[in-house]
């Protein structure tokens, strides 16, 4: 967490007050809740009555997902666009909705780079019958950004609710969402040096979706649960703080960046860079990095940078821990055995050109290693 | 020495790993994933979601780095698919030495060593010891426990890698130190049953993966057809109870399955003295030093996880294992492992392609 963002949180928590609570302390409590509001707006350009506060990211796409789906199926529409690259917190509601509900689902495919087709969507949505159509901003492991201004636009043109999933986004690409136009924005905390457990859906106020959540209907009668004034406090700073350095972190984050790149293709001849690999343009995440080492075992992997004190990640683990090949790396293409040996660096504010030199000490060995381990399998 | 634990989330493999650090290695825990479908709630085997987690959480207080690994493809092909092949071949395979030799010692410890390892250590009860011809494997203090048996297909390399903290331990004692260092599975229970089989029901696994195939039972005695099966596979040489035979021996004995033929699909059934055998012809040896050759060599054999061993003597002719027990021993199946000692250090091991028996029918 941020210095700023923690003693904000700190300051709030010493306040006695349910924000929901019409005394004195009460309002007091609420009016910081809506500073909040008023701030996060403003720093998304957006109207404070979009903003609805959820326990984050996920919480956020599946008000969004469900929400839009279950408003539009009242209106006779079953149809759900989305694409096969989303994060978990997207593909998993538009999967039950599909098992569960009526949801009529078009995975919409993606380019090796990992970048949506526009043209199949075009088509789909003139067929009409469609509630919702929910692609992300940009890719969260191999960092794509996706075209979503047109898909906003397309979506408006056929009168379909357009959703995206800006989680990655926020902090690291100016976002400006009434230029964008898009029905519902998702972004949470704890990628921007805030509270983790505190996170926004911005929904168009005309629209109205269904609640997933049902109870005292405290944030405009889509979300009920009473509101975590510190840490919503707390994330408003944090979002206020990423969006106020977003043109220099980004700027100084892409060049440490691409020469971690550099680096890594020139050190390990078996890498190779997945998602967009022009690293000066605006079509792949500044932060993002994403390889793949052939014949190289990821779990293996994993464990030697981890041991040489890198964190990266392998993609995403089941509940038991175990790293699965990661569904974004296959839609774009790959085969099982290749997704298994990549690997996501992500850089941070805090990433320095020294932690850039520990990684290039410790990959070369620990990729020609995990090679070897991924080649053992067993004896005669 | 850099240790890697393989850490089942039982209270024997805890308490190696915490051993393991004690002991001043650089210990690094691993759970191994060894089925897809380990969130089948029930399962009492070795690899359920709850097991994972346990490993971990004494992991976390061990204060050691903590990984599963997905073994499970490996594990369906060189565990699962072997133990159905032996099935359908009319063998009663061991899963667990299957495993142990596959998998923990071969698999895992293969690719520990390409990672920088120097040892697996696990929770299993056996010694190793160093002895003129290299490493040696011996049974462990507590006779309830060994499992010198299991391990006995391990060969030099294997053992010059594999470490069991456990194997001067008595079972109880192994509780009560987890207990005392406060390890969260100090009380859980031993796992037994084979692990994909949840439900202890090898029968109707067998029937659900190699699909029924009705068959005769037949008395051997008399050569009679007495009943019907509904798969060759459902019977063990040796078993007596659930024969479900309507028509009672003419001696009014109780009868045994005695033989099965895979290939009519026929079960033979008899009175018990058709079950013993005093020779035993095996296939793929395994030594853990040195091979046995064509001179005879006194012995011990076991052919079962914690059944007796019977005097024996022993000799390799370069393709097969051939054992010559000096009392009978009764109801061994094909495909089962004998594992051969002397004293208390194994000499090796090999699969059990015939028997010889004693009276003929």
């Amino acid at each position: 967490m941020l210095p700023a963002v923690r003693q904000r949180w700190l300051e709030v928590s010493d306040l006695v007050g349910n924000p929901s609570s019409l005394h004195d302390s009460g309002r007091r409590v609420r009016r910081i809740v809506e500073e909040a509001r008023e701030s996060i707006a403003a720093d998304l350009y957006t109207r404070p009555s979009a903003v609805i506060f959820t326990s984050g990211g996920t919480e956020a796409d599946n008000l969004a997902v469900k929400g839009l789906f279950w408003a539009g199926e009242g209106a006779g529409s079953t149809g759900v666009i989305s694409s096969a690259i989303e994060h978990h917190a997207v593909l998993d509601p538009v999967q039950w909705l599909a098992e569960h509900e009526s949801a009529k689902v078009m995975w919409a495919p993606v380019d090796e780079l990992g970048r949506i087709e526009l043209a199949p969507i075009e088509a789909r949505l003139a067929l009409g019958d469609v509630a919702l159509c929910t692609v992300m901003w940009a890719n969260n492991e191999v960092g794509t950004v996706q075209p979503v201004g047109e898909l906003a636009r397309m979506c408006r043109a056929f009168g379909v609710p357009f959703h995206t999933d800006a989680v990655q986004v926020l902090g690291q690409l100016h976002m400006d969402l009434s230029e964008l136009g898009a029905t519902a924005v998702t972004i949470s905390g704890h990628k921007v040096g805030g509270p983790f457990g505190v996170g926004a859906l911005v929904i168009d106020p005309d629209v109205k979706p269904i609640p997933v959540l049902h109870g005292g209907g405290h944030e405009r009668e889509v979300r009920s649960g009473t509101l975590d004034a510190a840490g919503i406090s707390a994330f408003a700073v944090a979002v206020h703080e990423s969006v106020m350095q977003q043109v220099h972190f980004a700027s100084r984050v892409r060049l440490l960046r691409n020469e971690l790149v550099m680096r890594v293709l020139d050190a390990v001849p078996s890498a190779h860079l997945n998602g967009d690999p022009d690293l000066q343009g605006n079509g792949r995440l500044p932060a993002n990095a994403h390889f793949t080492f052939d014949g190289c075992e990821g779990d293996a992997l994993l464990l030697l940078l981890d041991a040489a004190g890198v964190d990266c990640s392998t993609g995403s683990a089941c509940t038991a821990g175990i790293p699965e090949p990661s569904h974004v790396l296959l839609a774009m293409g790959a085969e099982p055995q290749a997704s298994r040996g990549s690997l996501r660096f992500s850089l941070g504010r805090d990433t320095t050109a020294a932690d850039i030199d520990r990684l290039l000490d410790a990959l070369p060995g620990a990729v020609e290693r995990a090679t070897r381990a991924g080649s053992v399998r067993s004896r005669a | 020495m850099k240790v890697l634990t393989a850490m089942s989330g039982g209270v024997d493999s805890s308490l190696a790993a915490a051993r393991m650090v004690d002991a001043g290695h650089e210990v690094t825990g691993v759970h191994l994933a060894l089925s897809k479908s380990a969130s089948v709630p029930g399962s009492r085997g070795c690899c359920t979601l709850d097991d994972a987690r346990d490993a971990r959480r004494v992991a976390d207080r061990l204060d050691i780095p903590f990984y599963v690994w997905d073994l499970s493809e490996q594990f369906a092909v060189d565990v699962m698919e072997n133990f159905l092949d032996e099935y359908r071949h009319g063998n009663t395979p061991n899963p667990c030495l299957r495993c142990n030799e596959r998998i923990k010692f071969l698999a895992l410890l293969d690719r520990a060593l390409a990672l920088g390892f120097d040892a697996v250590a696990t929770g299993h009860y056996a010694i190793v010891s160093d002895g003129p011809y290299g490493k040696e494997l011996h049974r462990a203090v507590d006779p309830q426990k060994d499992q010198s048996y299991v391990l006995g297909v391990l060969e030099g390399w294997q053992l010059e890698h594999s470490l069991f903290p456990l194997g001067g331990d008595l079972k109880e004692q192994v509780r009560a130190e987890a207990e005392w260092r406060g390890l969260m599975t100090a009380r859980k229970p031993d796992s037994h049953d084979i692990c994909f089989i949840p439900d202890g029901d090898t029968a109707a696994f067998l029937r659900r993966r190699l699909g029924e195939q009705p068959g005769e039972v037949i008395d051997v005695t008399t050569g009679a057809v007495i009943a019907e099966h509904d798969g060759a596979f459902g019977f063990t040489i040796g078993q007596r109870r659930g024969l479900d035979l309507r028509v009672p021996a003419d001696d009014g004995r109780p009868r045994y399955v005695v033989d099965i033929d895979v290939h009519s699909h026929r079960v033979f059934v008899g009175p018990p003295a058709l079950l013993d055998i005093d020779q035993i012809i095996g296939i793929r040896p395994t030594w853990t030093n040195q091979a046995l050759t064509d001179q005879p060599k006194a012995c011990t054999a076991q052919v079962r996880a914690h059944g007796e061993p019977v005097a024996a003597t022993a000799r390799f002719d370069g393709e097969h294992l051939i054992v010559e027990l000096q009392q009978a021993i009764r109801g061994l199946a094909n495909g089962q492992a004998v594992v051969l000692y002397e004293g208390s250090r194994v000499l090796g091991s090999a699969t059990v392609e015939r028997t010889r028996r004693v009276v003929t029918s």
